[in-house]
């Protein structure tokens, strides 16, 4: 620990969170039922009501990385980077529109992930195992990204002791923080971040609140903190002649998180760990309070360049090693005393372990069930296959972990680009597959992989550095984010395909089809 | 099972759905610095003001469409 930490920040910090991540290990008790069930451990019997899954979308969707990454966002690039806000507006009328019926038919057959419903919907194994893979490969950088957040928190509490591995330093709180989650997560299934995200929101709300109150006031109210941003950066730059302007690569990046969003498997995860259909509804009405609160923190970014916190000479080393990703840490350090630090920190490190915790979760249910069950052992016992699924969530953690000691952030930050993208390309097989009986499985996989291979190349076109690729059609130019162009190539070649090829015979589970409405 | 009233109901009230979508996609609407609510230029305070309009619609849709309905 160097000289400079706070030390009142550091115990009401360490206290918070050894008190609030132990929660998880006593969670095995709550809702008690054998979590020897890959259905209990890794959903929670599908039985969490409107209230805990608000919750636990809440903790599982924003995220530390997200509390610390998107206001650093904002603090460079200004207003462009408020696109999570339309965002947040977009994804739960969808959600609300075609995510119960996705629930229903899930729970009538036991899918417990994506790629189980696409089986049973196309009875076609390679598809089932592509989307899997898929969901693996994105979640993984996201996991990784969540022990970045954690990482700039540990930096700006000025907690620094590191061991060396192979080479690479590994930071101790890190690891810490690691099997902490790790143990949970192991323990007591997706109930451990459940009851931890319960609390956990006490302390996000009551930071947000302080923030948006106390920041503001000490650099003469909102006006003023919207005047420190300079003003081309205050509103989307205006469209150049012959191309639709960076506003529709706003409105293209905002449609295209909100798509793909619920396809993640931690998304899909948590709500598939609901109680039912109206559970889904209530949480799509009452999920944007979260929404409010995100765009709130958004704003802490403009606070930071308002307040000037690059500039002073006690956070130089924060920016040089994590660049803007300092600037929220910063803010705290330089407007709150030592005591709110620490519960701001701790609330912002928590929300590292809920969605990681269920990042680990559903890539474990991915593997056990649509590699391991699938390919490798189709007749395993159920406690056998929940153990298989309890090891890989710990092996998923430690790949993480690895991944943010031995390769450098940016390859973490550009990994995450590509997986976004990647995962949108799911969207044809698991929404449209869920209502277009015609759709063959054969285009599907086409169209996968065009979009996974087009979406890519735009993003390989830009160095890995901006999801936004510029289509140049004739003279015109349209700026959009990869992940939709390369969309809306999947779904034409995915329904152009199947209505050139011949009608498969597709297998419908009993009581599959019945109407939705 | 429901009336053809009532149907049509469910699904006219459905379409409120997209209205929040489009105010929030459709940016040229609202890329403004001025006029400036309580000091917040309007690019931001209308994105603020449809996390709650939307959540609003969506509310109606529900209460309208789809309360005590399981499926």
């Amino acid at each position: 620990m160097s000289a400079s930490a706070d030390t009142v920040a550091v115990v009401v910090f360490l206290a918070l969170f050894l008190l609030i991540s132990s929660l998880g290990f006593f969670a095995t008790r709550w809702k008690k039922a054998d979590l020897g069930l890959l259905e209990e451990w890794g959903l929670g019997g599908r039985r969490f009501g409107a209230l805990l899954t608000w919750f636990l979308l809440g903790g599982d969707l924003y995220t530390a990385y997200t509390f610390i990454a998107l206001p650093a966002l904002m603090y460079a690039a200004g207003g462009a980077g408020f696109f999570a806000v339309p965002y947040s507006i977009v994804v739960f009328p969808i959600v609300f529109a075609f995510f119960p019926k996705l629930w229903s038919v899930c729970s009538r057959n036991g899918y417990v992930t994506a790629a189980d419903l696409v089986a049973g919907l196309f009875r076609n194994r390679a598809l089932a195992l592509m989307i899997a893979l898929t969901g693996i490969v994105a979640t993984m950088p996201y996991l990784s990204l969540q022990l970045v957040g954690l990482e700039a928190i540990f930096a700006g509490l000025g907690l620094h002791a590191s061991v060396n591995v192979l080479g690479h330093e590994m930071q101790l709180p890190l690891l810490v923080a690691f099997l902490v989650m790790a143990g949970f997560t192991y323990n007591s299934g997706i109930r451990a971040p459940a009851v931890i995200a319960i609390v956990k929101d006490i302390l996000v709300y009551t930071t947000l609140i302080a923030a948006i109150v106390i920041i503001p006031a000490k650099l003469g109210g909102y006006a003023a903190v919207f005047d420190a941003v300079p003003t081309e950066k205050r509103v989307i730059p205006p469209a150049p002649p012959g191309s639709l302007g960076p506003q529709f690569a706003y409105a293209t990046l905002a449609l295209g998180g909100a798509l793909g969003l619920f396809l993640y498997p931690h998304a899909l995860t948590g709500l598939l760990a609901s109680s039912g259909p109206d559970a889904i509804r209530r949480n799509a009405v009452f999920m944007p309070i979260y929404a409010f609160a995100l765009a709130l923190l958004l704003l802490l970014g403009f606070m930071a360049l308002a307040a000037g916190v690059s500039d002073m000479p006690q956070f130089a080393d924060g920016f040089a090693r994590f660049g803007n990703l300092y600037a929220v840490p910063a803010l705290f350090n330089h407007m709150f005393p030592g005591w709110f630090v620490g519960v701001a920190f701790a609330a912002i490190a928590i929300g590292a372990l809920v969605p990681g915790a269920i990042m680990s979760i559903a890539a474990a249910n991915l593997f056990t069930r649509n590699v391991y069950r699938a390919y490798l052992r189709p007749n395993c016992s159920q406690a056998h296959e929940t153990w298989v699924a309890k090891i890989v969530s710990l092996m998923v953690k430690v790949g993480a972990l690895g991944f943010v000691t031995f390769f450098p952030e940016t390859s973490v930050v550009q990994l995450q680009l590509i997986g976004g993208i990647w995962m949108c390309q799911t969207l044809p097989a698991v929404m449209m597959g869920l209502y277009l009986k015609w759709l063959n499985p054969i285009a599907l996989l086409a169209g996968w992989a065009a979009g996974v291979g087009v979406g890519t190349a735009m993003a390989a076109a830009t160095g890995f550095k901006d999801s936004v690729y510029t289509l140049r059609i004739f003279d015109f130019e349209m700026p959009c984010y990869s992940a939709v162009s390369a969309l809306v190539l999947n779904i034409s070649i995915s329904v152009g395909l199947s209505l050139l090829l011949p009608a498969t015979a597709r297998a419908e589970p009993a009581g599959q089809r019945e109407a939705a409405a | 099972m429901r009336d053809a009233r009532s149907g049509g109901l469910r699904r006219w009230v459905n379409a409120l759905l997209l209205v929040p979508c489009i105010a929030a996609l459709a940016v040229p609407l609202y890329n403004f610095d001025e006029p400036r609510i309580f000091g917040i230029p309007f690019f931001y305070a209308w994105q603020l003001a449809w996390i709650w309009l939307g959540a609003g619609f969506t509310w109606v849709v529900y209460v309208v469409g789809w309360k005590d309905r399981d499926r």
